[in-house]
């Protein structure tokens, strides 16, 4: 255990973190204002992932390949909630839950229709290739990227909300729907444009996450799932608890993966220690979230609800 | 008793009556499939029954009940591994087991509610199916073959046919016991905290421990189903517990009529018929269900037994619905 591992694992763990931001802040703002229970937000990060792996399969531009995935899921999520999603709203948390269960099933079975069960494998985009210096060791190239672009959008969705006007209009809205409405604010028209941000972040996390895991069918579910626990540990509604907790589970989970298998081979046999190791840390994210529930139910930096 | 003949009050007996002439049927028709088939839809009628408790009387959205699946399906699988084949200490470590595990989950799950209780109850199912995937000695990702049936001396179900007969009793006596449980006190104060837990509070009972002990009552139930079915498929493996499985119970309560007795039995019995029916059309039978539950969950809310309901009132308005609440 030396300290060149421990802190590329910790910039890992960053990486990670960031993506699940990306996923975390569309859900937990539709959560906030319209109490909506959203399974198909992985769907949703698929859908990126796939429009951007096969947009630079075709065009060999990363940059084009990233604005196909951002109007791809923007689209998807529109058209969903239109369709599906704004009808429910007045619904309980059951048929919310029923409806996108629906959702994850129809998206995971057509992507493998049309593109097979196998995975996509997409290259890291060239200029992006290699590594950086930090602090006298190298780190890929392409992961710092992800990290700094998750910290832009960060810092840009706390601008977004804390400084203009349609960000007051959401953090309102997240306060009192109904006295939003009252007010004369198209609080339906607000909700629609918020969904398909949310959307579009989620295709942006999907697209960038491509060339570090496989795209394939059912790729957003396991990451739906961790997207869940974050934003329940975050308090749900609040963006900058989503972004504390998807930092605090994006390094528990990485640094779990690598260190419990370390620390098992003290106790147990190497190889058995290698194959619990990943698992237990998988369970560490979701000891965490109960263990928070538990003791701060309403999450760690709740939004403030009237 | 001019009620048996409507039709919402003689479907029960009937459906319990057609299930019993299966094993029957499949050895005439010598399509054995049959039996295993409809064993499966019992077993799941079972299971939702048991979620129905919680989710339909109680309000208790568990979105983590396949945990109690996979738990009755280890206890099993486990004393099995071990050389253990007594039917009854299957049955002990499952009852036991799923009591302990649901009790925890419960007691700590009910601290929150709303969304944040999906949440919990899935973060516990996932727990569960993680630990069993790291533990490699039983098999871990792949499973574990149930190396012996359980036997409860003379009865071995490790035969299709005993396994259903067993099935099929336990599911008839689950479901008249939901039948009185549901119009119990204990039932009726459950439904009350569902609607408004804090007038139930404020009448003296306690609405958390109400939904703790049908919380419990459950899993347990649920993990009951789970030892049947690693019976059935002579294999357990980390999948039955995965949040689909959850979602797949959920499902089947609210097509069958959340909240009814006869609700989950009919669930089942038209989700596994479609899926095997879909499955018979294409293989990528998902992308045809995954809609209808969207279109069911949109318009269909009161499910089949609501719809045989209101056909019901339709046709003999003067009398129906009489002392039979919704839900």
């Amino acid at each position: 255990m030396n300290l060149t591992l421990l802190l590329a694992q910790l910039l890992n763990g960053l990486q990670y973190g960031v993506l699940l931001f990306l996923l975390a802040a569309g859900l937990t703002l539709v959560f906030g204002i319209m109490s909506f229970v959203n399974l198909a937000h992985g769907s949703l990060y698929m859908v990126g992932a796939y429009a951007a792996a096969l947009a630079y399969g075709a065009g060999g531009s990363f940059t084009l390949a990233m604005l196909t995935a951002m109007a791809a899921a923007l689209a998807v999520g529109l058209i969903l909630e239109t369709t599906v999603v704004s009808r429910l709203y007045r619904r309980d948390h059951l048929d919310h839950v029923l409806a996108t269960f629906g959702l994850v099933m129809f998206f995971n079975e057509a992507v493998r229709i049309v593109w097979g069960p196998q995975p996509l494998f997409v290259q890291v985009p060239e200029s992006l290739v290699g590594t950086v210096d930090l602090l006298g060791f190298g780190y890929p190239l392409y992961r710092f990227a992800i990290i700094v672009a998750g910290l832009v959008v960060a810092i840009g969705s706390y601008l977004l909300i804390h400084k203009t006007r349609v960000g007051m209009l959401i953090r309102a809205g997240a306060q009192n729907p109904q006295m939003v409405a009252a007010l004369g604010i198209p609080i339906g028209l607000l909700n629609a444009l918020l969904f398909g941000v949310g959307a579009m972040l989620a295709g942006v996390a999907g697209a960038m996450a491509g060339p570090v895991l496989s795209v394939q069918s059912g790729m957003g579910d396991a990451v739906l799932i961790t997207t869940l626990v974050v934003i329940v540990i975050g308090g749900i509604g609040s963006v900058t608890g989503a972004f504390y907790a998807a930092l605090i589970v994006g390094v528990v989970d990485t640094m779990g993966r690598v260190y419990l298998p370390l620390l098992l081979r003290q106790v147990a046999d190497r190889s058995v220690a290698d194959a619990a190791g990943p698992a237990l840390a998988s369970m560490s994210v979701y000891l965490l979230m109960a263990l928070v529930l538990a003791l701060r139910p309403q999450g760690l930096f709740p939004a403030h609800r009237t | 008793m001019t009620d048996l003949l409507r039709p919402s009050r003689a479907l029960l007996p009937l459906l319990f009556l057609l299930l019993a002439c299966v094993p029957f049927a499949a050895a005439a028709a010598q399509q054995p499939f049959w039996t295993s088939f409809f064993a499966r839809i019992l077993i799941y009628a079972i299971a939702a029954s048991a979620l129905n408790l919680a989710l339909g009387y109680g309000g208790l959205v568990s979105f983590g009940h396949a945990l109690f699946l996979g738990v009755g399906a280890y206890a099993v699988a486990l004393p099995a591994f071990h050389g253990i084949g007594s039917g009854w200490v299957h049955l002990l470590f499952c009852l036991a087991g799923g009591a302990a595990v649901a009790l925890v989950i419960g007691a700590i799950s009910l601290r929150t509610s709303g969304m944040a209780f999906i949440m919990i109850t899935l973060a516990f199912a996932q727990m569960g199916y993680f630990l069993l995937v790291s533990l490699k000695f039983y098999g871990g990702d792949d499973g574990l073959p149930v190396a012996a049936p359980s036997r409860f001396g003379a009865l071995d179900l490790g035969s299709a046919p005993v396994l259903y007969g067993v099935a099929w009793a336990v599911l008839l006596v689950l479901t008249w016991w939901m039948s009185r449980l549901r119009a119990a006190p204990f039932g009726m104060a459950l439904r009350a905290a569902r609607q408004n837990a804090r007038r139930v509070d404020a009448m003296g009972l306690q609405s958390r421990r109400l939904q703790l002990a049908a919380f419990t009552l459950s899993g347990t139930a649920c993990a009951l189903a789970g030892a049947l079915l690693a019976n059935l498929n002579a294999f357990v493996s980390p999948s039955s517990m995965s949040w689909s499985v959850s979602g797949e119970l959920i499902v089947m309560v609210v097509l069958g009529g959340i909240g009814t007795v006869a609700g989950p039995v009919m669930g089942a019995l038209v989700f596994l018929g479609l899926e095997e029916g879909l499955k018979g059309v294409t293989e990528h039978w998902m992308a045809l269900f995954g809609p209808l539950i969207v279109l069911m969950a949109m318009f269909g809310r009161r499910g089949i037994v609501g719809w045989i309901e209101a056909l019901e009132q339709s046709r003999w308005p003067a009398r129906a619905g009489a002392g039979r609440g919704r839900r």
